[in-house]
């Protein structure tokens, strides 16, 4: 014990001295960040390459790509590029186990396994969150505490519709469809791909699985969970490879349904592609969702609501909210604490505990979100971005605001997709819902006022999938979600999430 | 303050609380994971921030001297530790305490105004002040009238602390709101902008003696309500969490709530203090830990 002391004593002098002359850049006071507090990604094992997952087996693919952590740049894995061949295989598998095992299997059995798997996710959660956090950017606090709480929800939602489905649409029985081709994206590669698992499972039909280029570990690693959990082989395959390896699924004649989430332009392509063909497909596409603040809110927290709905994920949300109307007898108000906010954000690390801001998921969309944040200044929008630094490796971008934006300025019509806010003032509120309208996308939206009866009056004239009331970005899987217009066909999410994937008579 | 008489404020101009997103927000602050320098500065500055408190009635002479060395020097082995900000007694208690802490730096703070229910008439309660301030006392916590508070008298309550502000003369006011008995965040809201408004130098959220005492989300609605003063009228309102905070680690997320909220600007004992009896040897032995790598048992740390 005297030792100790001792110790701490001399440890505490030389500290003293030193920062008589220089305080730390970690310093709680006068430091600019943070101690670092990384999370532990040594637990999680990522295999130096991947192959396909088809009919219950691993498949080599002779080409190969790599996929990259975005906030270092380094490699993390190697993965196979399914060409059309392996599509074909891995449809042909998915149908031999929907005819052979997976429709003729009771709902209850096929439950069971549903939520076998959703235990399993929960039980290897930390591992799932460090790697969707190595590999997509985000960062650790989010996919722990957001995605993969979510991701379990899902199985654990639907596994319970599956011995139900004869109940859940009176009047009508309740058939399988499928074989069904999903194709998913890369802001929330894992729970992308439970939205799209889970309730196509429940339902009796089989799938091939595509997931985002820049993101396709935390699938593949579900992949190996769906094997553990002893599923039927062919039931779950998953096919790895870029747009065109989407393509040739898309376009595979033996698969029923498409399901796809990603951006307006794939959806359009798909649409298309499976004109006139008779098959199915659902589609969750972009959107520039209008948040609304009304001078009567409860204005710090609203603040904190347009902070989660635009900087949540770096902005890579279909929902998120970009586009901000702010009543004009708070808009200086709102600005300012605004800017306030966002210059506490923790920008950095992804794998940091403290980290709010992660990297920017590729280098593809980071020029994009430049040349769109370029086209504001040159409209005559006015540019503010928070004062922190950014990492030298990796991709980043600043978080961003635009104030005196006009309807007409590219970054008000545009999806972004990326950590930039377009704000927009009104006076009374049939401007508000005018300009909240006056977009292609009709995805989500949010409504912050004290007064209850005003929540449910404008909420109403709004044309969105999903609205919010005093909060942003909020997520169940017994909610359904889903957009009007351009932002896509059908709901995911609910019983309405179910009604995609039966062939109701 | 100024020579200005002090003004009601425009209650319609306040912001509402919603109470969801507050709670949400303070959770926030529990998920920052302080480590390493940033803690071992946040213990530190902590120490520095405590309102070394006892409020018992059967507290002696003796006891208070020996709190007021606690206060002074609360790690014998390091004198870079500390001191506390003060020693807060009652007011018969403050002329042994102001003798015991002499000119070491650390401040004497009185409860007064009927600690702690403020249930008697407000001749008695400014005399209790009078008589604290004459005894020495640097800082007063009052209470306010809660019932009338309730009762919706809101300019009761703004005179009443203006009254106790004019009897305090130099000393500083803390007004105690005892967030545990307003039942909602929007009338927490309501009262620390009376009180700033009236010219609290402190606004304190609990006496110790009722639950809840300080939490997380009623701490930041205050921070918030002196931020938005601070922003219209440029004055800044220190903020006092008292009763509730008993280790360390709740202690760094208040402190971190304070950084993220008004600044570094109000992370020092003049704009923010602890309430707190508990919590003083939990610091110093988590201060301990940090410096040495290892904990050291309890008694190690001298219990006053």
């Amino acid at each position: 014990m005297s030792e100790a002391q001792d110790k701490g004593a001399a440890g505490s002098k030389t500290k003293s001295a030193s920062s008589g002359k220089k305080k730390s850049r970690h310093d709680f006071v006068d430091g600019d960040r943070y101690a670092p507090a990384p999370e532990s990604s040594e637990h999680v094992v990522v295999k130096d390459s991947y192959d396909l997952f088809i009919g219950g087996d691993w498949i080599r693919a002779p080409k190969r790509t790599e996929t990259r952590n975005p906030a270092t740049g380094e490699v993390l894995s190697e993965v196979g590029e399914a060409g059309p061949g392996m599509v074909k295989k891995a449809v042909a598998a998915a149908r031999k186990a929907y005819e052979e095992t997976w429709s003729t299997m009771p709902g209850r059995e096929r439950g069971k396994y549903l939520y076998r798997l959703a235990r399993l996710i929960q039980e290897r959660a930390r591992e799932f969150a460090v790697l969707e956090t190595m590999d997509g950017g985000k960062p650790i606090r989010e996919s722990r505490d957001v995605d993969l709480p979510l991701v379990a929800a899902h199985f654990f939602y639907y596994a319970g519709w599956a011995d139900k489905l004869d109940y859940a649409f009176p009047g009508r029985t309740a058939h399988s469809i499928g074989v069904i081709g999903q194709v998913i994206p890369w802001n929330f590669p894992l729970l992308m791909a439970a939205w799209k698992l889970a309730p196509a499972l429940a339902c009796g039909n089989t799938v091939v699985l595509k997931p985002a280029e820049t993101t396709p570990l935390t699938a593949l690693k579900l992949a190996e969970l769906i094997e553990e959990a002893g599923f039927p082989p062919g039931v779950v395959n998953v096919v790895t490879g870029g747009g065109k390896t989407g393509r040739h699924l898309v376009r595979h004649p033996d698969v029923d349904k498409v399901a796809f989430t990603g951006s307006t332009e794939v959806g359009k392509m798909i649409q298309r592609d499976l004109a006139g063909t008779g098959r199915r497909y659902t589609l969750e596409l972009g959107g520039k969702a209008a948040n609304i603040i009304f001078d009567d809110a409860t204005v710090n927290q609203a603040v904190e609501g347009i902070v989660n709905g635009i900087f949540f994920n770096q902005g890579h949300v279909c929902c998120a909210g970009s586009r901000l109307f702010v009543q004009e007898g708070i808009a200086d108000t709102v600005v300012r604490k605004l800017k306030r906010r966002m210059d506490n954000l923790v920008l950095g690390d992804p794998l940091d505990k403290n980290t709010d801001v992660g990297a920017i998921n590729s280098q593809e969309q980071l020029d994009r979100i430049k040349v769109l944040v370029d086209s504001g200044s040159e409209e005559g929008a006015k540019c503010w971005q928070s004062g922190q630094k950014l990492p030298r490796k990796g991709f980043w971008f600043k978080p961003t605001i635009f104030t005196e934006c006009a309807q007409s300025h590219q970054i008000v019509q545009k999806e972004i997709f990326g950590p930039v806010l377009a704000i927009q003032t009104f006076r009374t509120p049939e401007e508000a819902v005018e300009k909240a309208n006056n977009t292609p996308y009709g995805l989500s939206g949010g409504v912050w006022t004290d007064k209850g009866s005003k929540i449910f009056k404008i909420t109403s004239q709004i044309r969105a999938g999903v609205l919010w009331a005093n909060t942003f970005n909020k997520f169940d899987p017994a909610s359904p979600f889903g957009g009007y217009k351009e932002s896509g066909v059908g709901r995911e999410g609910g019983l309405q999430g179910l009604a995609p994937y039966l062939d109701l008579r | 303050m100024s020579a200005d008489p002090p003004i009601f404020p425009d209650l319609r101009m306040l912001s509402t609380i919603d109470q969801v997103g507050v709670e949400e927000r303070a959770q926030r602050f529990q998920a920052r994971s302080i480590k390493s320098e940033s803690k071992l500065s946040a213990l530190k500055l902590a120490v520095t921030m405590l309102d070394v408190t006892t409020l018992e009635g059967k507290d002696s002479p003796g006891k208070v001297k020996q709190l007021c060395a606690k206060a002074k020097r609360p790690l014998p082995e390091d004198p870079s530790i500390g001191p506390a900000a003060a020693i807060c007694v009652y007011p018969r208690l403050v002329r042994v305490a102001k003798e015991a802490v002499g000119r070491s730096g650390v401040k004497v703070a009185s409860v007064a105004t009927g600690f702690p229910s403020g249930q008697s008439r407000l001749k008695e309660r400014l005399s209790e002040i009078r008589y604290a301030v004459g005894a020495g006392a640097d800082e007063i916590d009052m209470v306010i009238s809660r019932g009338k508070l309730l009762h919706g008298e809101f300019r009761s309550i703004f005179d009443e602390i203006v009254r106790c502000k004019e009897a305090c003369g130099g000393a500083h006011l803390k007004v105690i709101l005892e967030t545990g008995e307003l039942q909602t965040y929007d009338t927490v809201r309501i009262a620390s902008e009376i009180a700033m408004a009236a010219g609290a130098d402190f606004i304190k959220t609990s006496t110790g003696k009722i639950q809840p005492a300080a939490t997380l989300p009623v701490t930041l609605v205050m921070l918030e309500a002196i931020q938005d003063y601070y922003d219209r009228t440029g004055r800044m309102v220190g903020m006092k969490p008292a009763g509730g905070i008993s280790d360390a680690k709740t202690a760094i997320h208040y402190l971190v709530m304070l950084k993220e909220t008004l600044g570094k600007e109000w992370l020092t004992s003049r704009w923010f203090r602890f309430g707190a009896s508990s919590l003083t040897n939990d610091l110093l032995m988590q201060i301990r830990k940090q410096q040495t790598g290892r904990y050291q048992s309890a008694d190690y740390f001298t219990k006053d």
